[in-house]
């Protein structure tokens, strides 16, 4: 609807379309997923297989499925965003009764040619969901409080399917994306300032928990908040992860070993050395340089979706561009925060890098929708 | 639906205002990413630099020494013994072949351990330590250390290693320990570090795996400062673990360790169990095997000997085999009949040598049959055709049930491999997993317990232990862990007449020491302990009516695998029950001639606690016996000279 409230002058059509592209944006993805190819091929040994080869594959059909979400106007997008966000939510339940276990939680299903993640579709359409959401909304009605609680149980309703899989790292990002699209959104700020205060109280009420029948965490989330706190006092069992990572990191120093050169990360010291710990490989390998490298990299790609984001008149594919810039900051601030050891582990694997399906193909979707945005934007 | 442009406006500029802030905080967080990232990697690089290279700290898992297990007098039966081995690193050695050829000059080395080294060195990740020699001498071992400069990756490493003392004699109770394996590792979510230990010892089977977790311990950690080569150069610090819990057993070892030989040249399996509180004081199986050849890895030649064999030495067989009970089941078709009131203990039926049952005859294992019987003579003989009458008037299910509260049909809760469940039939179940009606025939197999009806010698031993006592006594195989007492499961009131038990125990004492009763031969004549029993022999096929015409049932005639089990159960002394006891021999034949002699022998020695008086044999037993006991002594360990290795 809000995009016919501007005058379009112009609209690229076909494959002229290509040229309007937002290609810088496409040049700094395949940058990134390179970085990843390059490490998995080194923690395998200096091998293709068994994890950059498939890597390498599944990036370039993601790269094809960015290109032709792009090509749909963003306009049918909006349209399917109800339509998308309901399918995820019948994933995330079918999950629950069809879904295969793997590292002791409930999270694919199994689709033959591959596993698919719902969780990790869910990122995405709630963020398209709460982007249409907000576009019908006329802004004066923003704030009331009925149409607060409205996108908040959006929220909450995939929030709490993913925490019964259980995978709590998924379940936060969900609940940090949707409720920075609320605030971008522009809901009042008295709203956040409540939630953040009943956040520190149910924190004090999970810690005072502990121990008794109604306790709020699996017991093995406790250990890590432990671990965390204090990684010595358990050094062979979960803490033992963020030590060792902390040594890969440091042994790097400024330039690295040399690439292929890595000890610490590559002799198993690690158990997910190609998924969720696959950064210290690059820190240990190439030091502070690529390590920041990365870093820049990643930052540079939430830079130029922001002004993407800004420089487009439509709200709707303002708010989808800054959700997505959103979500994918979220991925690697956790990930990177877990692994240099200011966060507690949590299992959230780094963006474009680490080895995983169904993660990369929802993220090229993910720009995909962010590069229909700025082809259709109203010029 | 155009909204107003002023509005679309100052919504967008609220979205950049929002967007900004948002962005501001990312910019910052991601500042901090980029912080830490220059503390760990710059600032602190030299320390970690150290840490990860020229003294490299490796964290050491120190395995916790494994908990010993002892019988119930505290005579060990799985001890832990220092051993010598040789480990190598592959990363430190550089040149393996090189270095192998060196340390093959130094000591001696089995071929098909260096081979089995190798191929483990290149499949594991090179920083582990591979064990190239195991069992190694103490000369050995002080010569890899004095050569250690020309020997690079090469570790000299102390352990401790799994022996049992009483060798065969436990095999089928303790089990054996061996090295984790893939399989094992599979089957964990969440294995324990220590199992990533290569080579370290877990429990396979038995009460060494029932009992793993508690007889592993916790394993301690330490960190140690390593130089280039791999060698360590000093302690940092180390958190000490836990060491397994020590076990104790209710099983008396030397007991054990007769009832064992007792069977030894039988198929059998062996079991006495105390009435009251249900300790098993001997749960012997045979043939046996060493389970000491199986810790280090048992070669596949004995292997295959050990599977190959018919007489299935693996098995344990007193939990994990199931038998028809025979005419062992006859007091619980009397149980139930009695129970249920429909038959008083005098009520005679008269038995023509069988029955003809819906047009089928079945037989009494007597052709000539017994002629007016009542409970108890129907008991001692082992009339079969009076059971047959019960059954009819009582019904399978209430035969079935009467067995369940018997024990029978329950497995039974002890930390052995495989324990079975057995079987008591009813009309559900036949139609459950054989797709067919109970017919009468059936039940009138199942009175003599015969047809489905299966039962394993522990069963066997409980429900004789159930019918001593009148209480729901359950098995107990471990006494103590650590010194703290495992509390016996309650032996509540079967909630039975005692007077129908009475009248039970009564016909049991006549089947042994009534002229006329089966077990005659193996009574005992001392009163303190005279014993009450039953014999059972049960079919493994069907007698077709050709051969029942050509007359060929006689056991030796027969493929040792068609002959008939043979089975006792008793339980004495008779008026004081102390000990349950029940003997299978597998393909044995009678009851009476195969099972009951061994049962006689085991109860008199666990009643006297050793050798039992001559005295309480009958008198024209007591040469054969007085040979057979010098036998016997020959092949077992002495008592009370415990804890040396028998190999």
């Amino acid at each position: 609807m809000s995009y016919l409230e501007y005058t379009v002058k112009y609209v690229p059509v076909g494959p002229r379309k290509l040229l309007y592209l937002n290609w810088p944006l496409a040049l700094l993805l395949t940058a990134t997923a390179g970085i990843g190819f390059l490490m998995l091929y080194s923690v395998a040994g200096g091998s293709f297989t068994p994890w950059a080869e498939p890597q390498i594959k599944r990036f370039a059909l993601g790269f094809v499925l960015m290109l032709m979400v792009a090509m749909v106007p963003i306009w049918f997008w909006r349209s399917v965003a109800g339509f998308a966000y309901a399918v995820s939510l019948m994933l995330l339940v079918a999950v629950e009764f069809f879904g295969s276990v793997g590292m002791g939680a409930q999270r694919w299903i199994d689709l033959g040619f591959m596993r698919l993640q719902p969780s990790e579709l869910m990122k995405v359409t709630l963020v398209l969901m709460l982007a249409a959401y907000y576009d019908w909304l006329p802004p004066a009605r923003k704030s009331r409080l009925f149409w607060v609680i409205l996108p908040v149980l959006l929220i909450l309703l995939p929030v709490a399917l993913v925490l019964r899989q259980p995978d709590l790292g998924t379940s936060i990002l969900l609940l940090a994306a949707g409720g920075g699209l609320m605030f971008l959104a522009g809901v009042h700020w008295a709203y956040f300032a409540a939630v953040i205060a009943a956040g520190f109280g149910l924190l004090t009420a999970v810690f005072q928990s502990r121990g008794t029948s109604w306790q709020l965490l699996e017991d093995y989330q406790y250990r890590r908040i432990d671990t965390f706190l204090d990684p010595s006092s358990d050094p062979l069992g979960a803490g033992y992860h963020i030590t060792q990572s902390k040594i890969a990191l440091g042994s790097g120093g400024w330039t690295g070993r040399g690439f292929m050169q890595g000890t610490q990360s590559r002799l198993n010291f690690l158990p997910e050395k190609h998924t969720d710990f696959i950064f210290t490989t690059l820190a240990e390998e190439f030091g502070f340089v690529g390590a920041f490298s990365l870093l820049t990299l990643y930052t540079l790609i939430i830079v130029f979706c922001v002004v993407s984001a800004l420089a487009n008149k439509d709200r709707f594919s303002s708010l989808l561009t800054l959700g997505i810039a959103l979500n994918f900051f979220l991925f690697f601030a956790v990930n990177m925060s877990m692994v240099m050891g200011l966060a507690p582990v949590v299992g959230v694997p780094l963006p474009l890098v680490s080895y995983g399906g169904s993660a990369m193909l929802v993220l090229m979707l993910a720009f995909g929708l962010a590069q229909s945005a700025h082809v259709h934007r109203p010029r | 639906m155009k909204r107003p442009r002023i509005d679309t406006e100052a919504n967008h500029r609220q979205i950049t205002r929002r967007a900004a802030l948002l962005g501001g905080a990312q910019l910052l967080f991601i500042g901090a990413l980029g912080a830490r990232m220059q503390f760990l990697q710059v600032d602190q690089a030299d320390q970690f630099r150290m840490l990860a290279e020229e003294n490299r700290i490796n964290i050491r898992i120190i395995p916790p020494a494994r908990g010993e297990v002892f019988d119930r007098n505290g005579i060990p039966l799985a001890r832990n013994v220092p051993s010598y081995r040789i480990v190598m690193v592959r990363e430190d050695a550089g040149d393996l072949d090189d270095v192998m050829e060196r340390l093959a000059a130094v000591v001696t080395l089995d071929p098909d351990e260096t081979e089995r080294a190798r191929a483990e060195m290149k499949r594991s990740a090179p920083f582990l330590p591979v064990t190239v020699a195991d069992e190694v001498t103490w000369q050995d071992l002080s010569r890899v250390s004095v050569n250690a400069p020309a020997l690079p990756g090469v570790t000299p490493e102390v352990g401790l290693s799994r022996v049992y003392p009483r060798g065969s004699d436990f095999a089928h109770v303790l089990g054996y320990v061996g090295p984790v394996s893939d399989y094992d590792l599979d089957k964990l979510e969440d294995p324990d570090q220590l199992l990533r230990i290569p080579r370290f010892q877990i429990g396979k089977v038995g009460v060494e795996a029932k009992a793993e977790t508690a007889l592993r311990g916790k394993g301690g950690a330490k960190r140690v400062e390593v130089n280039a080569t791999g060698r360590v150069m000093r302690e940092l610090d180390r958190r000490e673990g836990t060491p397994g819990s020590d076990l104790q057993l209710t099983v008396d070892a030397d007991l054990q360790s007769y009832v064992q030989a007792r069977i030894a040249d039988e198929s059998a399996s062996a079991i006495i169990m105390d009435v009251r509180s249900g300790d098993l004081v001997a749960i012997a199986s045979a043939p046996t095997f060493d389970p000491n050849l199986f810790v280090r890895g048992i070669s596949s030649r004995d292997y295959n000997a050990l599977t190959d064999n018919k007489y299935r030495p693996l098995a344990s067989k007193s939990v994990q085999g199931a038998y028809p009970p025979g005419s062992t089941f006859k007091m619980i078709t009397a149980m139930a009949a009695l129970e249920e009131g429909l038959i008083g203990p005098d009520d005679t039926v008269y038995c023509p040598g069988h029955l003809e049952v819906a047009g089928r005859k079945f037989h009494c294992w007597k052709r000539a049959g017994h002629g007016w019987v009542d409970l108890q003579n129907s008991l001692k003989q082992s009339c079969d055709v009076y059971y047959y009458d019960l059954a009819l008037k009582v019904g399978i299910e209430k035969i079935s049930a009467m067995a369940n509260r018997f024990g029978l049909g329950e497995r039974h809760d002890v930390p052995m491999s495989a324990v079975v469940q057995g079987l008591t039939p009813t009309k559900d179940w036949k139609v459950r997993t054989h797709g067919q009606d109970w017919v009468i025939g059936d039940t009138v197999n199942a009175s003599i317990g015969q047809g489905y009806m299966l039962a394993s010698p522990l069963q066997l031993c409980v429900m004789a232990a159930r019918l001593a006592s009148g209480n729901a006594v359950s098995p107990r195989l471990i006494k103590n862990i650590d010194g703290i007492e495992q509390p016996a499961p309650e032996a509540v009131s079967l909630g039975m007449n005692e007077n129908n038990l009475r009248k039970m125990r009564r016909a049991m004492f006549d089947v042994v020491n009534d002229r006329r009763g089966t077990a005659y031969g193996s009574r005992i004549i001392d009163d303190a302990m005279r014993m009450a029993g039953k014999t059972g022999t049960s079919q493994v096929r069907n007698i077709s009516a050709a051969e029942r015409a050509r007359g060929v049932t006689r056991n030796q005639d027969l493929p040792w695998e068609r002959r008939d089990h043979a089975l006792f159960v008793n339980f004495a002394p008779y008026d004081n029950p102390k000990y349950a006891v029940s003997v299978v021999v597998e393909h044995g034949g009678g009851g009476s001639t195969a099972a009951a002699p061994i049962a006689r022998d085991i109860t008199l020695q666990a009643l006297s606690g050793g050798e039992p008086p001559i005295e309480a044999y009958p008198t024209k037993d007591r040469d054969r016996i007085t040979e057979q006991q010098r036998a016997l002594r020959s092949v077992r360990p002495v008592a009370n000279v415990s804890g040396k290795n028998q190999a």
